[in-house]
């Protein structure tokens, strides 16, 4: 099966208004950019977006949001955007927030065929609420259920056209657990090679995980908060 | 004199073992970094994903690609690794990290926190909080005593939606370093010139307090 496509609007082809988005990154590190470049650019909307964090107001998945796209933020974190605080306590815009660590796995467990889980984070908080409690070793735990989606966008530094896909320093993060629970994932990476050329000891996540990939134009990869010391 | 955040951050740092791998929040936590104490050695744990997180990179050398959980360009030290989230938070959920020090809105008594919603007004979302809380057993504050209101933040119920329960085990404040067990505060050191008066008149929650309370020593 080939997997490679031409662009980003091939990769993109067949996501709809009211799909399910898995998008990997963290903050703005990571973040499949041309993809979500082209989101905005089809104009779907009613999407649902599982994605740590929301982006800022001009970036990320904030593109989306400022045109009103999204309809329901599954996150951990979205505190640098005044745009989604607003849609959200004003009541446009549905938002579960979930523990950092139970989204990746439940992303991790939709997956790999694990329909549910227990963990210990939440416990005892509004994120407990309506969920199966059950001890283990004589500590609560909760129940949490595995994550999938219509099509997971990943964003990889190095990829080859069997769909294998190397991560480059904090940019992994979702990047991996995402890739494994699209029903379609798309990877758009910054350098496309030919079968062969990486090594397969050093992939971090296998092709099988992915059915489209390509080589991104432009990637401008903003850093959201540049900090810095001086030489001595 | 009451400590600043650097003093609370320098007095966190005499808690710190060789061979921890410590896992530091956003804010006066990141600051602990900074005051190692000579002799030993620690790894930080960034939760988006590395092990062995460095200072923070020359002018110039930023990448866009290495970045810590507070979202700050960052450097990696030698014997770094980078991983994936999943990955990140076995480290957490395993236990396998001996140190989480973090920012807080309310502590109560019992070890309870607040730390991630004010209802109506602020929500940014638990990112790693509540999972670092919910495993960790070794688990520092690092606050102020009061808020900006002048209200104390050791309180013997958390009023704000909770992060996670019976968790805290130390509290290191502006103006004391508090144990937190049998559902008390417990008064183990002073902020130097800071009388007993003082902290009992800042802290809501149970305190129990020694006869002697040593005056903190930092370096």
């Amino acid at each position: 099966m080939k997997k490679t496509v031409d662009n980003v609007e091939k990769a993109c082809e067949g996501i709809e208004s009211g799909m399910t988005l898995m998008l990997g990154g963290f903050g703005l590190c990571g973040i499949p950019e041309n993809s979500i470049a082209e989101l905005v650019k089809k104009e779907v909307n009613d999407l649902t977006c599982i994605s740590n964090n929301a982006g800022v107001d001009d970036f990320g998945l904030g593109l989306l949001l400022q045109k009103k796209q999204i309809k329901k933020m599954i996150s951990s974190y979205v505190g640098e955007n005044d745009e989604f605080e607003r849609q959200m306590l004003s009541g446009e815009l549905e938002v579960d927030l979930i523990p950092q660590g139970s989204l990746a796995e439940r992303c991790r467990a939709g997956g790999v065929g694990i329909p549910a889980f227990f963990t210990p984070a939440g416990y005892g908080t509004e994120v407990a609420e309506g969920k199966e409690v059950r001890d283990f070793d004589g500590k609560p735990h909760i129940l949490e259920t595995a994550l999938t989606a219509d099509y997971a966008i990943v964003k990889a530094w190095k990829g080859d056209t069997e769909g294998n896909l190397i991560y480059k320093g904090t940019a992994r993060n979702f990047n991996p657990v995402m890739a494994m629970a699209g029903k379609i994932t798309i990877a758009e990476v910054e350098e496309l090679v030919p079968a062969g050329e990486l090594d397969p000891n050093e992939i971090h996540t296998p092709g099988i995980f992915v059915q489209r990939i390509f080589q991104g134009d432009k990637f401008e990869k903003r850093i959201e908060k540049v900090t810095v010391r001086q030489k001595d | 004199m009451a400590l600043d955040k650097i003093g609370i951050a320098k007095r966190i740092a005499q808690e710190l073992e060789d061979g921890f791998y410590v896992n530091l929040g956003i804010g006066i936590p990141t600051l602990v970094a900074n005051y190692v104490p000579e002799g030993i050695q620690v790894e930080f744990q960034s939760e988006n994903g590395i092990l062995g997180m460095g200072n923070f990179p020359y002018e110039g050398e930023e990448d866009a690609d290495l970045i810590n959980a507070g979202k700050q360009t960052i450097t990696a030290q030698p014997g770094a690794v980078y991983f994936d989230s999943s990955t990140s938070f076995g480290m957490i959920r395993g236990n396998h990290v001996q140190l989480t020090v973090l920012g807080a809105m309310e502590v109560a008594a019992n070890g309870d926190i607040a730390n991630w919603k004010i209802p109506g007004k602020m929500v940014k979302g638990m990112g790693g909080a509540m999972d670092l809380v919910g495993s960790a057993e070794n688990i520092i504050v690092a606050m102020m005593h009061t808020n900006k209101k002048g209200e104390s933040k050791l309180l013997s119920e958390c009023s704000l939606p909770l992060t996670g329960v019976n968790c805290v085990t130390k509290v290191v404040t502006n103006l004391a370093y508090l144990e937190v067990k049998d559902g008390a505060f417990h008064l183990i050191e002073r902020a130097p010139g800071v009388t007993v008066e003082e902290i009992k008149a800042a802290t809501e929650g149970d305190l129990v307090v020694p006869d002697n309370v040593p005056e903190m020593k930092l370096v």
